[in-house]
């Protein structure tokens, strides 16, 4: 039996590291590499040993596809391809491929210019890395090789992010990445058909909230914010360069629009700029309110949000500061957090998920004595608030895509484990489904039953059909008898009589004759009609004939009588009839052998 | 397998192709040459236009005056100007199930397909095709709203009175089915039909064919098209180009093995290099501009002006022309810009690195950023203030019959130091000029048709390998004005099936095979005997299901039982109806293994007899015949326990 197997070398049961290799019809697929925000070691990248302990990775994967462009589902690749050593194929989408390039670059900045690590990833890599990328678009298939097809649907989570299909023969494995399924200021919700995988993997950040609609949660978020600039405080809202940032400055500019608010909005400079203009370049991947009216007004310019300096942090009076990263673990944001974090009057805003051992993780728990490096503490007295705007499918969402592409099993991964649990119970529960949650290293192995296909010939098949009449009848089948024929890699069905034609042989005729002897004392021709009527009575839903040459036809056995010589009421019956008619010949004979009723008369 | 040809414009197709149980349309051209038989829409009243005389015939027998005029020796139609459709009679089009379309070119005349007919299907193109379609259309609709007319022609179009006619209104066919321009209404409605497709997205129809556009390297978005089932192929290439422009390489590998390939929208200048004109166009405007003139150049508002924009961005510089106004009137002038810049993935190579950057694919932003290059959505507002001479004008329609090109051409024709340079190779350029001699402006004819030309196609030919090739007649003979030049014609072998309006082609096919699936558990019971080396067979017999054109093979389910009998013996209980498919017998039956497998089951009193065509064996103990024959083996005796086992 064919088997699927996943295998998660990182994200399972966990959020960070996405990682996941998939074998299918003998092909592998590595799904994502990506880094762990929460750890600086050896547990920051996946482990390829798991792989292969020595050669390169290209002799056992098919293909490596990036969904989108977090570092965490893309931050091990340039490590990967360059350092472990892997030249096949990488596919991700237009704007993945514009956009990760510069994030790899800001985290390799980061981790061996400001850090001081050595043995990292340079920015050589990731240019070289970079060349054996091949962009994918939405909805094309494309042919990895001539067996594997892989094919990209909108996932809405980010700029540029995917779900991908992925199909070997009948068997198919669909991976979301991260996704969205509702549309927000900027992007659209994730779509698929409903292809019908062996297996859907999905992410389940949010297995186990529900979220209140994104109206509630932006007024809220407008509330905080005014109350906090109104007071005379400052606001810090880490993001990440790209994604939720440019829907919350699109939120805070029409608001400030609409209130004629004075007071200033920054945004963390370095990639801003930059940023903008993917979206504007990349417009076609936005909601579809944005594609509409993007030659009018482009949502990209902002009039309220200027470029930050890392100086006018000690400014005087209230500001809105949007800085990178977003789990407050290194840079600007960072930097802004121990300046204001002492001030009860500020405010700290994390609008996305933080990863295990990042302080916005540790702050966002309630932590407020904070050990910084070196061995100094820090007091938080800043409001913490925490306002889900990543964009992650919640619980509901997740059903939500499992009805729109109808699996026949389930896979979760980055997530936490309890809440996995939840969702599982759920998802079995509703769709009565298998439903797996592998942690890392641990494999899932499915097994698929496909259908096999054949080549029909076109006689064959319309011969059947105009038998079968218009519309099928399902309490009366009919049965269709034709030949296989295997040849190479070829399989094909034909008649019977073609099959012999095509491989030039004979047909062998196989015809049982049988001598049934009946004591009756009535006339040949009779007895004959007794036969028939007898059969007729036993044998319903048969063709039973009369034919005019004293000959009785069942199907297409054929029963003869003729009058012993010695004896005239004894009479011998001789049944004639074909292999393929083994079974009704040999119950025939043995039904005649027993006689005729005699009520029959 | 039929194709129904609506349209006789080579480069302006409309087909339907009838294919398993599918009505597939091939694009929507919309031949617009026929507006040439009509008198330019003035912007503002041009007293040269109204002061035309009408036309009387020599014997004066029949007066048009109000609906002719006569220009310079040809008669125009004084109307508003009309397109010939597509074929509408030759079959329902109202049991069309798609529409493909290939390019932006060859969409226009879908609202008058998609409305008023019935029409219920769906029309599939790619994401630049319809937003770059959707800006061509309302364009049109545009430059035909703003200056209504109040006179609509219809006189001249009676039989008896065309035949009197002169010169090309007397030959122009089917002239009353020509119609005026459909309404922006009609355009949303159409376009709200379009279902967007990616290159190489398969989609499938109705389970019974599979579409899937592949590039084809003409403008943004133009596609070929895959039609498909599992063993039999159809490639539709429309509009192609193997040049080097803005869009996405041609994606040819793709349309190998093809059963028939359907070859439209060749070149309509076999003898123009493309480079050669970009190379003449340029010189031409920079001569002009230093002698102090202007140059009109008569475009589409997309397609190949990004190239001759492109192409001046570097030419401007070398030819100090840094101070000379670029304008680009179009309503849709800015849109058309905008756009070219959001579909990197729909770009050469060179253009998507541009974007990872991130700048723009196209370098007339930065013209429009240094105020190089400005647009307005007519002459009319800005412009006319604005508006310094002497310039350089892009601007439409090319037939020059609607469109702000008409009012330039008014205001710029009667002096020799104003140059038009035509580029689109659409329309007859001396045809299209005609209704404003006699003019003093100078004319350029560089006509930039970046389509496959002849010796490219056959190469492209050559190397997909079709069966058969379908294509316009037009292409199966050299051009008329060109009778002497056989390279100029497709040259194959078979040769291939020409086409011209209305004709119906069958198309040479033979379906022999279809796809069945076999579920697993039928596989599983199938037992394949190898027969030759390589070759295994099994029977097979099953219950067939097909539904949406996917055929399935089930195991036979347990028959329903045979009405009881009280008189049958346990044995017999199993019902007689085939249930494990009979291996397939064949060959000869050797006597002497024959006898042999005999004897392992303990017959041992056998009785050979040698007969002309084989042996007569009989079993003395059982009282069982068995002849055996070339093909065939008869068993008779009177209880067939013994049987089964004998073969």
């Amino acid at each position: 039996m064919p088997e699927i197997k996943v295998t998660p070398l990182g994200a399972g049961q966990d959020v960070g590291r996405s990682c996941i290799l998939v074998s299918i019809g003998g092909k592998n697929i590595m799904l994502d590499c990506g880094m762990h925000m929460g750890y600086n070691d050896d547990r920051r990248f996946p482990d390829f040993s798991y792989i292969t302990q020595n050669g390169r990775l290209t002799d056992f994967l098919d293909c490596l596809i990036i969904s989108h462009f977090h570092l965490d589902h893309c931050g091990a690749l340039p490590y990967m391809s360059e350092m472990v050593g892997y030249d096949g194929p990488i596919y991700m989408t237009h704007p993945t491929k514009a956009i990760c390039p510069i994030l790899l670059e800001d985290f390799r900045k980061i981790t061996v210019d400001k850090k001081g690590e050595t043995n990292f990833f340079t920015s050589q890599m990731i240019k070289d890395c970079m060349k054996k990328v091949i962009p994918l678009n939405l909805h094309q298939t494309v042919q990895v090789d001539d067996e594997l097809e892989i094919k990209a649907y909108y996932a809405g989570h980010v700029l540029g992010a995917a779900m991908v299909h992925i199909k070997v023969g009948s068997e198919s494995v669909v991976y979301t990445g991260d996704y969205n399924m509702t549309p927000d200021r900027h992007l659209g919700a994730a779509w698929i058909d409903k292809c019908r995988p062996d297996i859907l993997i999905s992410e389940s950040t949010y297995a186990t909230t529900i979220r209140d609609s994104k109206r509630c949660r932006e007024r809220d978020f407008l509330k905080k914010v005014h109350e906090s600039i109104e007071r005379g405080g400052k606001v810090l809202i880490p993001v990440f360069a790209l994604g939720r940032a440019q829907e919350l400055c699109i939120l805070l500019e029409t608001f400030w629009e609409r209130m004629n608010l004075k007071a200033p909005i920054y945004f963390s400079t370095g990639l801003t700029e930059k940023a903008n203009h993917y979206y504007k370049l990349f417009i076609t991947w936005t909601n579809q309110k944005i594609r509409k009216t993007f030659v009018q007004r482009n949502m990209f310019e902002f009039k309220h949000i200027k470029a930050f300096d890392r100086s006018y942090a000690d400014n005087p009076g209230p500001m809105v500061v949007f800085a990178t990263p977003g789990m407050l673990h290194a840079g600007q944001s960072l930097q802004i957090f121990k300046k204001w974090a002492g001030n009860e009057k500020n405010m700290v805003i994390m609008p996305g998920y933080c990863v295990q051992g990042t302080i916005g993780h540790k702050i966002l728990n309630g932590q407020r004595k904070l050990e910084m490096e070196g061995r100094a503490t820090l007091d938080v007295k800043l409001q913490v608030e925490y306002m889900s705007f990543s964009a992650h499918a919640d619980a509901k969402g997740i059903m939500q895509l499992i009805r729109m592409a109808e699996p026949r099993n389930m896979v979760l991964v980055h997530g936490e484990a309890v809440k996995m649990e939840f969702l599982k119970g759920k998802i079995e529960q509703e769709f009565s489904i298998d439903c797996y949650m592998p942690a890392n290293g641990e494999t899932v192995t499915v097994t698929t039953n496909p259908s096999v296909p054949v080549d029909i010939s076109l006689n064959l098949l319309k011969r059947e059909m105009a038998l079968g009449g218009p519309l099928p009848d399902p309490k009366k089948p009919r049965t269709m008898h034709g030949t296989l024929i295997m040849k190479e890699n070829s399989l094909k069905l034909v008649s019977s009589e073609q099959a012999l034609k095509e491989l030039g042989l004979n047909e062998h005729q196989l015809r049982f004759t049988c001598r049934v002897q009946l004591q009756d004392p009535h006339s040949d021709p009779d007895t004959l009609h007794r036969i028939y009527t007898h059969l007729k009575s036993v044998l319903k839903g048969y063709t039973i004939q009369h034919l005019p040459d004293g000959t009785v036809m069942v199907e297409s056995i054929v029963i003869k009588v003729s009058s012993s010589a010695e004896d005239p009421n004894t009479k011998v019956l001789l049944l004639s009839w074909s292999y393929q008619d083994e079974d009704l010949g040999s119950f025939l004979s043995t039904l005649l052998k027993k006689g005729l009723p005699s009520g029959l008369c | 397998m039929k194709l129904y040809c609506l349209s006789g414009h080579p480069t302006l197709p409309c087909n339907v192709l009838k294919f398993k149980s599918t009505t597939i349309m091939l694009d929507c051209g919309l031949d617009t040459t026929s507006v040439l038989n009509f008198l330019p829409l003035p912007l503002v009243h041009s007293s040269r236009l109204s002061k035309l005389p009408g036309w009387v015939s020599k014997d004066g027998t029949v007066n048009l005056e109000k609906e002719l005029k006569e220009c310079a020796g040809r008669v125009f139609v004084d109307s508003q100007p009309e397109f010939c459709l597509p074929e509408r009679e030759l079959l329902d089009l109202s049991t069309i199930d798609v529409i493909l379309i290939s390019n932006y070119h060859c969409m226009m005349a879908l609202p008058y397909i998609t409305e008023h007919t019935g029409f219920t299907g769906t029309v599939y193109a790619t994401e630049p095709t319809l937003q770059i379609g959707r800006l061509l259309m309302e364009e049109l609709v545009n430059f035909m709203e703003r200056v209504p007319k109040a006179q609509s022609a219809t006189c001249w179009k009676n039989k008896e009175i065309q035949r009197m006619l002169p010169g090309p209104l007397k030959d122009a066919v089917d002239v009353w089915t020509w119609k005026r321009s459909y309404s922006m209404q009609e355009v949303n409605s159409a376009l709200s039909k379009v279902q967007l497709v990616g290159y190489s997205q398969k989609v499938e129809l109705f389970g019974a064919v599979q579409i899937s556009p592949l590039s084809s390297g003409y403008s943004l978005g133009s596609s070929n098209w895959i039609i498909q089932s599992h063993h039999e192929k159809v490639s539709y290439v429309s509009g192609s180009s193997l040049l080097t422009t803005h869009p996405q390489p041609m994606d040819q590998s793709s349309l190998k093995n093809s059963d028939v390939l359907i070859l439209t929208g060749l070149t309509q200048m076999p003898t123009a290099n493309p480079d050669g004109m970009l190379g003449e166009f340029c010189s031409n405007l920079a001569m002009t501009i230093r002698a102090g003139g202007n140059v009109l150049v008569p475009c589409y508002s997309s397609g190949v002006i990004y190239d001759l924009l492109e192409c001046l961005y570097q030419f401007i510089e070398s030819a100090s022309l840094g101070t000379t106004p670029f304008y680009f009137i179009s309503p849709v002038a800015n849109s058309s810009l905008e756009f070219s810049q959001i579909f990197a993935e729909w770009l050469c190579h060179n253009k998507q690195t541009k974007v990872y950057l991130p700048e723009p694919p196209f370098p007339h932003a930065e013209l429009i950023q240094t105020n190089k290059l400005k647009h307005y959505p007519s002459i009319h507002g800005d412009f006319s203030s604005e508006f310094r001479q002497p310039c350089v004008v892009f601007t439409g329609h090319p037939s020059l019959r609607f469109g702000d090109v008409v009012h330039f051409m008014e205001l710029w024709g009667k002096s020799s130091l104003n140059t038009i340079i035509f580029t689109e190779p659409d329309f007859s350029y001396l045809d299209a000029l005609a209704p404003y001699q006699p003019l003093a402006m100078k004319c350029v004819y560089c006509p930039i048709d970046t389509r496959l030309n002849f010796h490219q196609v056959s190469k492209l030919l050559k190397e997909v390998q079709p069966l058969h090739v379908v294509c316009p007649e037009q292409y199966t003979q050299p051009p008329l004005t060109q009778a002497h030049r056989s390279d100029l014609m497709l040259e194959l072998q078979p040769p291939p099936m020409p086409y011209r309006r209305c004709s119906v082609l069958n198309l040479p096919f033979r379906r022999r095979y279809e796809r069945v699936y076999i579920l697993p558990e039928l596989a599983n019971s199938l037992v394949p005997s190898e027969i030759k080396p390589g070759i295994s067979v099994a029977t097979v017999s099953a219950v067939l299901h097909s539904k949406d054109n996917k055929h399935t093979l089930q195991s036979v389910p347990k028959p329903p039982p045979v009405p009881p009998s009280k008189k049958r013996k346990r044995v017999i209980e199993e019902p007689p109806v085939v249930l494990a498919p009979k291996p397939l017998l064949s060959g000869a039956v050797p006597l002497e293994a024959f006898l042999a497998t005999l004897q392992k089951h303990g017959i041992t009193e056998v009785k050979v007899e040698e007969t002309a065509d084989g042996h007569i064996l009989h079993l003395q103990a059982e009282d069982t015949l068995i002849q055996l024959e070339e093909d065939g083996t008869h068993i008779v005796c009177d209880n067939n326990e013994p049987l089964r086992k004998g073969v």
